[in-house]
């Protein structure tokens, strides 16, 4: 005969979902939640009660009527009779230009400047120390008014140019032109052009993608290709016989021919800028604005990234450069083989910070006039429309998009070159 | 500290010193800033020695071996090695490098290459050798480490006994002529010290050239020909092992065998 029993019980007591471990956490997570809930649901209240008392609605509507302002540095073509959405797009592109150009050559030269400042040259590793300091050390908002202010005082009007006394000229052979204004740098321009596509008639998004453009892209593609299978064929006679093949005539011929016929048969020429009447036409005019702010985005935060490309090789143990050095390796190939390899997992995540900061450093931007995503949406649209926390919140939304983006990025190729241990 | 390390039989049929110089070094010193860390040194090591480098720690040991393959720079006096006189030419030192092996206290295997990636890597770069080639040998290597089917994990998975092996193979794959050895057991559990020596005493059985800072004295006994014993910068007594630990000669090496060997 078998007895039933029951298991001891524990009497449940109120005061356990405190001082029991196995409540304790769940207790805390659900106050913690309806505290948030909470807080949320004020929020919305009071905002929707606001917005009744001053007779608003949240209504995204404005986006389709007329902008009625201009933007002097745009990417695809704007007039001041275009739509809100349109202002914003071509704010967006500027903002997407600036940060691109702006991580780009930070990388470039935070990666350099780390490098040197590791060097044993007495002169260039203080020299890098110097830079280091002083662009980390002073607000980035300060550069970009401080290079802005030096390119307006510093350059020569166009009116220099003119006349029989110029006081200045163009440099590199009359191509290039330094004024106050901007600079003025030769274009490409094709006598047999292929023609654009056009996307999305006449719309607010509508845009052109030249022919020209994508037929070059596809050719120097296919170059890159190529000089990848050279450069692959060479890897497999380094692992069959041993000695490694000289191909770099040939792997940059596979990538330059081709171009070169392209652009002959685009008839490929160069259109320079040109003083007509009290200013330069034709070329392509970078404004101080967008010089200022890639300049100085590009040098505060390459700055801290030669910090973090110094500590990432420092954080390598000096055995590492020892054994590789006792093998017989020379240390080029340390640092390309051992170092650089190991240094990179330390290295990426705080550049990811980085990049993220450069990006939303270029909301700055303002200061000196260059129409980004900030100027443009949460700017004169703002203000011209009065509808600020739609303006805002989708700002936001359009930041966290773009961050959240850099962040994908720069996580999967951390995993990339992340150590295997276990 | 143990007295035997190992119990089994040393062949010692192979354990031949030739009249051949491998390593020798005159007159030589060296200074950190004002420090003089080695003062004097005047050794020869003949090819097929096995030499065991003891002393307290700080009397120079790992520097004097570091000096060979240029990990230190000298300041002073000539090193020459198979011939080669060290000296600040590029082309001297990769020599070297290439004839020489080395081993250290905490390995320094590459943490983001396999195990068997680490021994290639410089077959490959340096001499030179079809991947296919170096990849052989490497597995001949790793057999006689008996660690052959780790080949494919990362230096992180393995015991420190077994890093030890792989660094021993990954100086073996450049076909070394000489083998330093920098504290290699000093880092390790005893249990796998016996394993890195028995790896180690096959080596010297083969015949290879070896200078070993060590304080396994068990090992000084049985295998090296030779023990050097260093204190403050000099090479204070040396002598074959059987007189070394049975009738030391000065004062100082008396008082460190006694406190090495007292207990």
């Amino acid at each position: 005969m078998t007895t039933i029993t029951d298991p001891p019980k524990q009497q449940f007591r109120l005061s356990m979902l405190i001082y029991d471990t196995r409540y304790r956490s769940a207790t805390i997570q659900v106050v913690a939640l309806i505290a948030f809930m909470l807080l949320a649901a004020w929020l919305i209240d009071n905002t929707a009660r606001n917005m009744m008392l001053l007779g608003k609605t949240i209504n995204f509507g404005f986006f389709g009527e007329p902008a009625s302002y201009d933007i002097n540095q745009r990417l695809l073509d704007y007039t001041s009779r275009d739509t809100h959405l349109r202002a914003a797009l071509i704010g967006l592109l500027n903002t997407l230009v600036v940060a691109i150009l702006g991580c780009a050559t930070a990388t470039a030269v935070g990666v350099l400047v780390g490098v040197l400042r590791l060097s044993h040259n007495w002169l260039i590793a203080r020299l890098m120390t110097i830079y280091v300091e002083m662009f980390r050390n002073v607000p980035v908002l300060l550069w970009i008014v401080f290079i802005m202010a030096i390119m307006i005082e510093t350059l020569p009007a166009p009116s220099a140019f003119r006349g029989d006394n110029a006081t200045a000229s163009m440099l590199l052979g009359d191509t290039v032109a330094l004024t106050n204004r901007g600079i003025y740098i030769p274009e490409a321009l094709f006598s047999r052009s292929l023609g654009d596509i056009h996307f999305f008639g006449a719309s607010s998004l509508r845009f052109d993608v030249s022919l020209d453009l994508i037929a070059f892209l596809i050719v120097l593609g296919a170059g890159l290709w190529a000089s990848h299978r050279i450069k692959r064929r060479a890897d497999r006679m380094q692992e069959e016989t041993g000695n490694r093949p000289t191909t770099w005539y040939l792997r940059v011929g596979v990538v330059l021919v081709p171009v070169v016929i392209l652009l002959v048969a685009l008839g490929f020429h160069l259109g320079y800028p040109e003083l007509k009447g009290f200013n330069f036409s034709g070329g392509t005019h970078l404004r101080n604005s967008l010089i200022a702010l890639w300049l100085a985005l590009s040098l505060y935060t390459a700055a801290f990234i030669a910090e973090i490309v110094r500590a990432g090789i420092l954080a390598i143990s000096n055995g590492q450069t020892e054994a590789a050095a006792a093998l017989g390796l020379r240390p080029g190939r340390v640092m390309r083989l051992v170092i650089l390899p190991q240094a990179l997992r330390v290295i990426v995540p705080p550049l990811i910070s980085q990049y993220l900061n450069l990006t939303k450093n270029s909301s700055l931007a303002i200061a000196v006039g260059y129409m980004d995503i900030t100027g443009t949406l949460g700017g004169i649209t703002m203000n011209q429309t009065g509808k600020e926390l739609e303006c805002v919140l989708l700002l936001m939304l359009i930041y966290l998009i773009i961050s959240l983006s850099i962040s994908g990025v720069m996580n999967w190729y951390n995993e990339s070159v992340k150590l295997k241990e276990r | 500290m143990s007295e035997l390390t190992t119990d089994r039989q040393i062949d010692r049929s192979k354990m031949t010193v030739s009249d051949e110089i491998a390593v020798e070094i005159i007159n030589m010193n060296k200074w950190y800033g004002t420090f003089h860390v080695l003062r004097d040194i005047n050794l020869t090591v003949n090819s097929g020695e096995r030499i065991v480098i003891a002393g307290p720690s700080g009397s120079g040991k790992s520097t004097l071996i570091r000096c060979i393959n240029r990990l230190e720079e000298h300041q002073s006096g000539k090193i020459i090695v198979d011939g080669t006189e060290l000296s600040s030419d590029l082309k001297n030192i990769d020599k070297i490098r290439s004839d020489v092996g080395m081993c250290f206290q905490h390995f320094n295997l590459f943490p983001h290459l396999t195990i068997l990636e680490n021994c290639t890597l410089a077959p490959i770069w340096v001499r030179k050798t079809p991947r296919k080639e170096a990849i052989d040998t490497a597995m001949h290597f790793l057999e006689k480490v008996r660690i052959p089917d780790q080949a494919n994990k990362y230096p992180g998975q393995l015991s420190g006994g077994q890093q030890q092996r792989v660094a021993i193979a990954r100086s073996l794959c450049m076909r070394p002529r000489i083998m330093l050895f920098d504290e290699p057991t000093s880092a390790l559990d005893p249990e796998m010290i016996k394993e890195v020596l028995d790896t180690m005493i096959e080596l010297a059985e083969e015949g290879m050239t070896m200078l070993c800072v060590t304080h396994e004295m068990g090992f000084a006994r049985q295998v090296a020909n030779r023990v050097i014993f260093m204190d403050q910068g000099q090479i204070v007594e040396q002598n074959e092992p059987e007189e070394f630990f049975n009738n030391p000669k000065s004062e100082r090496t008396k008082l460190f065998l006694s406190q090495i060997l007292g207990h």
